[in-house]
């Protein structure tokens, strides 16, 4: 039972592990301020060659060389947008894994939004035409119905009472 | 009809249109998803400046490419595809087109070696040994053509070998109209 539990524990630990990461030693800055920088930036620069990943996740070639300009550009004293900015000048906004806030890009982002709104529009609208509708829409009772209902809510049918 | 019975099928109608249309887009023939327009189309050409592979004279930076209609092809000896599409960089130089190459990261004993095998369509060729020009044009895939204008800008860019089909519709016309 002890060792089961120490299995369940390792197995647990090893879970737990984070993907690999591409960044190899020789790459990394000896400033670790600026390296934990360019770890952030390469983040959420996409890999154009595999196209889901990030240059931080990615081994490809193009990423390596993306991760390099990216730390040369902080250590030429570049903030973090214009190093962005260096690469999106080049590849354009695909290379950005979270797509920006912009005129061309309102429909992305909002859309959701809106389908939402849209949605709940829709409920509340819905809710009311039901309320304001006249709520038993029935043909009303003969006479002869009537006359039996009377019967039998009388109790002379010896049901209980 | 009541406008809630009709509303939603509108609704729902005009959307399954719109995926229908871009679905379409991407069908068999269509256009390819992975690949990524350029945003230096019309833009002006990169800075860059390349020494030759090690055993020629040229090499290529940015004001060899100025003042004539050109294509630019990124290639590399190592690269399959850019095997395929020389053949038709060749059938261009012969047409009397201005080529030029920039070789990307290659080994130069390779790359001249390609070039006395398969031929050499090109009249400048720059040797990028760390890939930092082929960055500068955003190159991503190889083999990656790009066509200039003669006021220096890129006006189209082609990405994977150059097949018989594409040099017919899209290159050999592109570079005639911006040649005039």
């Amino acid at each position: 039972m002890k060792t089961l539990a120490i299995l369940m524990v390792l197995l647990c630990a090893f879970t737990f592990v984070g993907p690999a990461i591409a960044v190899e030693p020789h790459e990394i800055l000896k400033d670790s301020v600026l390296e934990a920088r360019a770890r952030e930036i390469s983040k959420v620069l996409r890999c154009l060659v595999c196209q889901n990943q990030s240059i931080d996740d990615s081994n490809a070639g193009l990423a390596r060389d993306l991760r390099l300009i990216v730390r040369e550009r902080l250590t030429a004293g570049d903030s973090d947008d214009a190093v962005i900015q260096f690469v999106t000048k080049r590849y354009g906004d695909f290379v950005l894994l979270k797509p920006p806030f912009k005129s061309s890009t309102y429909l992305l982002w909002g859309g959701p939004a809106a389908f939402l709104l849209f949605g709940f529009g829709a409920l509340i609208v819905a809710f009311r035409r039901r309320r304001a509708a006249q709520p038993f829409d029935t043909a009303p009772l003969t006479d002869d119905e009537i006359r039996r209902l009377e019967n039998l809510s009388s109790g002379d049918q010896g049901g209980a009472s | 009809m009541r406008l809630s019975f009709v509303l939603p099928i509108v609704f729902f109608a005009s959307l399954a249109a719109l995926f229908g249309v871009y679905l379409y887009q991407i069908g068999p023939g269509g256009k390819d998803i992975k690949q990524i327009p350029s945003v230096l189309i019309d833009k002006e050409l990169p800075a860059f400046k390349l020494p030759p592979i090690v055993g020629r004279k040229d090499g290529l930076n940015t004001a060899d490419l100025k003042g004539k209609a050109a294509l630019v092809n990124v290639f590399a000896s190592w690269c399959p595809p850019c095997r395929t599409e020389h053949p038709g960089l060749m059938l261009l130089a012969k047409e009397g087109f201005t080529l030029y190459g920039i070789n990307y990261k290659d080994k130069p004993e390779d790359a001249l070696e390609f070039l006395a095998t398969l031929g050499d369509p090109f009249k400048r060729i720059g040797a990028d040994l760390k890939g930092r020009a082929a960055i500068e044009w955003g190159v991503y895939g190889y083999p990656e053509s790009f066509i200039i204008d003669r006021s220096g800008r890129i006006r189209y860019k082609h990405i994977g070998p150059i097949m018989p089909r594409d040099l017919e519709m899209t290159i050999r016309p592109l570079l005639e109209k911006f040649s005039k």
